[in-house]
C-alpha cells in the first residue's frame, strides 16, 4: 500500500524532507543492526542507506536511535465523545505521539457509544483535524454494548471511517449466539471481532484477580477462568464459522495457553497483551490505591512470565495498551468504587523494552513486529505497520534505548493515572513521523 | 505500634500483648464506681459510619467517653456523604476539625487504607467491606485469655489454644482479623465451613482448614460461629438455610462433642436457629455478652495506646 494514496492530516501542509543521520534500523532485514541513513520526502521514504545527503533537508543526528516503523495501538480509549474531562482526540492523539504511535484504534465504549457510522465518523474526522495520528475508530459489536442486538456493522465499514475492528471493549459479547453470528457477519467486509473476555455471571462485583491477594484483602475475586472460558468458547466458533477473532488485553497464563492451542490448529485467532500485563501483579493492590485497579486485572508473577513467553514466541500477535484515561476522582476513591483502567500510551514502548527487551526475550525487530507490524495486519489499516524500506510510507518512531531510566511523569493525556508514576523506566522516544512530517521531535509534540 | 490500626496482621505479637495487658488494666475501672479517666481529655475521636452498626459505634463511643475523649459521631445517612460527598472530601472535612482519631466502619474493603492517606490523625478500622475487623479480633483474644488462661494472664499469649471459626469465612472481616491475630499471638486456628464459602487460596493462611465441622469439634478449645446472611443463598453459596445449619449450625448436640473447657463465641448479631441454636447461645459456654463488655475495655486500650498513652514506652512513636 503506498503511502500517497491515504488521506493526510488536513491541517497539516506538504512536509519539507529530513534526513534522518546514522541511525539503526529495527527490522530492515540485512541493514538490521547498522547504522544507516533515512530520507523522508513527500510522505515516504525516499532513500535509505549510508551517507545520503538531502539538498534542502532538515537534517536529524539520530546516532544510537534505533528506527521503528511507526507504533500502532489496537486498543486505545479515547473517551471522545462524551467523556471529554478524560481525554479528547486531541489530547488521546498528543499522549500517543509522544508514545511513538502514528495510527490507533479508538474503542468504541464512548456516549454515545460509536455503534452507528454517525460516531465512527465523527471520531475519524476529529482524528484527522488533531493531526497527531491517525486515528481509526473501532465499531461496536452491539447496540449500546448492551449485548442484544447487532449493530449496524455492515454500514460503519462502508462508511467513511471504514471500520473494520468490532468489538464491545469493556463488555463481553457473552451470548454465544450472538458471538458467533457477528463473527459470521463481518466476513463480508473483512471484519474481526475484538472480544473483551469476560464471563459476566463469574465476575459479577469482580474486583481484583482471583487468588490469595483478593483473599487477603477481602475483595472479590476475578477468576482467571472468567477469561478463558470464552476464549476457549470464541475460538472454537471463529473456526467452526472461519472467520476472524482477536482477543483483547489477555491477562493469564491459561488464555496463552488456549490461544496457542487455537493457532496450532491454523484457527484464525490474533490475541494481544497490554504493556501492565507484561510488568504489573496483582501484589500492587496490597494499599488498595485503585490506580492499580484494571479490567482485566492485574494477574501474579507466574501469568506475566507466561504472556512474556507468549508475546515472544509469537502467540499473543502484538502489544496493545488498552490506554483507559479516567478523571482524578474516578480513582480518588474506594477501590470498590473506583473506574477500571489505566493510561499507557506514553509508556508502553518504554515498558516493552523493560520486560521484553532488557530480559533479552525481544530484539527490536520483534519490538517493530508486535508493536507497528501485526498490529496493523490485524486491525486491517493500510499505510501503517511496513518495516521501513525504500518507498515505504514514512511512518516511524526513533526512539532512544539507552537514555537513563527516568520516572514516570505526567504528560500529554489528560488524565493521570497512570500504574508506572514514579517508576523509572528505561528508554525514550525521540521523535515520531507521521507521512514525514515530525509530531514529536527532541521528545516533545513538534 | 503504628500510628493506625487497620489490619490485625500489623501488630506484632509485642504490640498484641500490650494492647491485651492494657485493656486488662482497664478493665479493673469497669468495677469502681467512677468509671471514668481523663487520659484523653481534650482530644477528639470521630466516629465515622458508612454502615450501620449500632453496636460497634456505642461500644467504640463508650470506650472514648470513659477515657474522657470528645466524640463526634458522624454517620453516613442524612449527612453530606448521602447526598454524593467522596471519601476524600469527607476526610479533609474531618481534618479541618481537627480529629486526633478517626473510627471508620465502611461498607468497601480497603476505605481505611485511604482515609489513612488523607487524614493526619489515628485511623482505626472498625470493619471495612469483607476486609478486616481488628478491634473484634482483640476482643476476642482478650476473651479467650480470659476464659482459658487461668491465673495471672499478663504478657501471656495464646500458645497452643485451638480455635475453629465456622462458617462464611469468605465474605468474613471477623474472621480474617481472627486468623492473622490468634495466629500472631500462638493459637492454632482452623477454619471450618463449606468450601463455597472459603476463599481460593486460603490453604496459603495460617491456618488450617476442614470441611468437616464435626471432626473439628472434639479438638476445639474455642469454637467460634461466623453469622451468615441468608443473601447468600441465592447466590449458590449453599442450597438451603436448612442444610446449611444442619452441617455447620451450632446447635447443643454438636455442642456436646467439645471438650468439657470449649467455649463458644459469635461476634453477632447471631441468627439463632441458622449458625448456632438459642440453646447453646445462651449455654454457660457461650462468651457472647461477655465479649460486649470486653469490647469496651479493648477498644479503650487502642484508644489509650494510639492517642495518648505515655505511661507505656513502647508505644513513644
Amino acid at each position: 500500500m503506498s503511502a500517497a494514496c491515504q488521506p493526510g492530516p488536513t491541517r497539516l501542509s506538504a512536509p519539507g524532507p529530513w534526513l534522518i543521520k546514522g541511525v539503526t534500523v529495527a527490522g530492515s532485514g540485512g541493514q538490521r543492526d547498522e547504522s544507516t541513513d533515512i530520507l523522508l520526502s513527500d510522505g515516504a521514504i525516499a532513500a535509505i542507506g549510508s551517507g545520503l545527503s538531502g539538498v534542502g533537508a532538515q537534517v536529524l543526528d539520530a546516532q544510537g536511535l534505533i528506527a521503528l516503523p511507526g507504533l500502532v495501538d489496537l486498543h486505545t480509549h479515547l473517551r471522545e465523545p462524551g467523556r471529554e474531562d478524560a481525554e479528547t482526540v486531541e489530547t488521546g492523539t498528543r499522549a500517543a505521539a509522544l508514545g511513538g504511535y502514528t495510527a490507533v484504534h479508538a474503542m468504541a465504549n464512548t456516549d454515545p457509544v460509536a455503534d452507528t457510522a454517525g460516531v465512527v465518523e465523527q471520531v475519524w474526522r476529529l482524528g484527522r483535524a488533531a493531526g497527531h495520528c491517525d486515528v481509526q475508530p473501532v465499531g461496536a459489536v452491539t447496540i449500546g454494548l448492551a449485548g442484544s442486538r447487532l449493530a449496524e456493522l455492515g454500514t460503519m465499514a462502508d462508511s467513511a471511517a471504514r471500520v473494520r475492528v468490532f468489538s464491545d471493549d469493556g463488555r463481553c459479547v457473552a451470548d454465544p449466539l450472538l458471538m458467533r453470528r457477528a463473527l459470521e457477519y463481518v466476513k463480508a467486509f473483512d471484519g474481526v471481532i475484538a472480544q473483551h473476555a469476560q464471563e459476566p455471571r463469574l465476575t459479577e462485583g469482580a474486583q481484583l484477580n482471583e487468588g490469595e491477594m483478593s483473599g487477603r484483602l477481602g475483595l472479590a475475586g476475578w477468576p482467571a477462568v472468567a477469561e478463558e472460558a470464552i476464549i476457549a468458547r470464541d475460538c472454537l466458533l471463529a473456526a467452526h464459522v472461519g472467520s476472524a477473532l482477536h482477543v483483547c488485553h489477555v491477562s493469564t497464563a491459561g488464555s496463552a495457553e488456549i490461544i496457542r492451542w487455537a493457532k496450532s490448529k491454523g484457527w484464525p485467532v490474533t490475541a494481544e497483551v497490554t504493556p501492565h500485563h507484561l510488568l504489573l501483579t496483582d501484589e500492587l493492590a496490597e494499599g488498595y490505591d485503585p490506580v492499580f485497579k484494571v479490567n482485566p486485572p492485574l494477574r501474579t508473577a507466574a501469568d506475566v512470565a507466561e504472556l512474556r513467553l507468549a508475546l515472544a514466541d509469537g502467540t499473543i500477535d502484538c502489544v496493545a495498551t488498552d490506554h483507559a484515561p479516567h478523571p482524578v476522582e474516578a480513582k480518588e476513591t474506594e477501590w470498590s468504587e473506583a473506574a477500571f483502567g489505566m493510561t499507557g500510551l506514553e509508556t508502553a514502548l518504554r515498558v516493552v523494552q523493560l520486560a521484553m527487551v532488557d530480559t533479552g526475550m525481544l530484539d527490536w525487530h520483534g519490538v517493530a513486529d508486535r508493536m507497528s507490524v501485526r498490529p496493523a495486519r490485524i486491525g486491517r489499516l493500510a499505510g501503517h505497520g511496513a518495516l521501513l524500506a525504500l518507498g515505504g510510507p514514512a511512518n516511524l518512531t526513533l526512539y532512544d534505548p539507552a537514555a537513563p531510566a527516568e520516572a514516570v511523569q505526567p504528560g500529554a493525556s489528560k488524565s493521570r493515572n497512570t500504574p508506572f508514576a514514579g517508576m523509572e523506566l528505561p528508554g525514550r522516544v525521540v521523535a515520531t513521523f507521521l507521512r514525514g512530517t515530525p509530531t514529536v521531535l527532541e521528545g516533545k509534540l513538534a | 505500634m503504628k500510628r493506625h490500626l487497620i489490619s490485625a496482621g500489623d501488630l506484632t505479637r509485642a504490640d498484641a500483648l500490650l494492647i491485651l495487658d492494657t485493656a486488662e488494666e482497664l478493665a479493673s475501672l469497669a468495677d469502681r464506681p467512677i468509671k471514668k479517666l481523663p487520659t484523653l481529655r481534650g482530644r477528639t475521636v470521630v466516629n465515622l459510619f458508612f454502615e450501620d452498626s449500632t453496636r460497634t459505634r456505642i461500644s467504640f463511643e463508650a470506650a472514648a467517653k470513659r477515657l474522657s475523649a470528645d466524640v463526634i459521631n458522624f454517620s453516613a445517612k442524612g449527612s453530606s456523604v448521602a447526598k454524593g460527598e467522596s471519601l476524600k472530601d469527607t476526610a479533609l472535612t474531618l481534618e479541618a476539625m481537627g480529629a486526633d482519631a478517626v473510627v471508620i466502619r465502611h461498607g468497601a474493603s480497603g476505605a481505611p487504607h485511604r482515609l489513612a492517606g488523607w487524614v493526619q490523625g489515628s485511623v482505626v478500622n472498625a470493619g471495612d467491606g469483607t476486609h478486616e475487623h481488628p478491634t473484634q479480633a482483640l476482643l476476642d483474644a482478650f476473651t479467650i485469655r480470659r476464659r482459658l488462661k487461668r491465673g495471672s494472664t499478663r504478657g501471656a499469649g495464646l500458645d497452643g489454644i485451638r480455635v475453629t471459626i465456622v462458617g462464611d469465612v469468605l465474605h468474613s472481616r471477623v474472621a480474617r482479623s481472627n486468623v492473622l491475630l490468634l495466629s500472631t499471638l500462638g493459637a492454632q486456628v482452623t477454619l471450618a465451613g463449606p468450601p463455597t464459602l472459603l476463599p481460593l487460596a486460603v490453604e496459603n493462611w495460617p491456618c488450617a482448614v476442614s470441611y468437616d465441622l464435626d471432626s473439628e469439634l472434639p479438638k476445639s478449645d474455642v469454637v467460634m460461629m461466623l453469622r451468615v446472611q441468608q443473601e447468600r443463598m441465592t447466590a449458590a453459596y449453599f442450597p438451603s438455610v436448612r442444610e446449611y445449619s444442619r452441617r455447620y449450625g451450632l446447635d447443643a448436640a454438636r455442642m456436646g462433642r467439645l471438650p468439657d473447657h470449649a467455649i463458644v463465641m459469635h461476634p453477632g448479631p447471631m441468627n439463632r436457629g441458622v449458625e448456632i441454636a438459642a440453646d447453646v447461645a445462651d449455654s454457660a459456654r457461650s462468651t457472647i455478652v461477655e465479649q460486649v463488655a470486653n469490647g469496651v475495655t479493648t477498644r479503650m486500650a487502642v484508644l489509650y495506646l494510639l492517642l495518648g498513652g505515655t505511661e507505656f514506652p513502647a508505644v513513644a512513636q
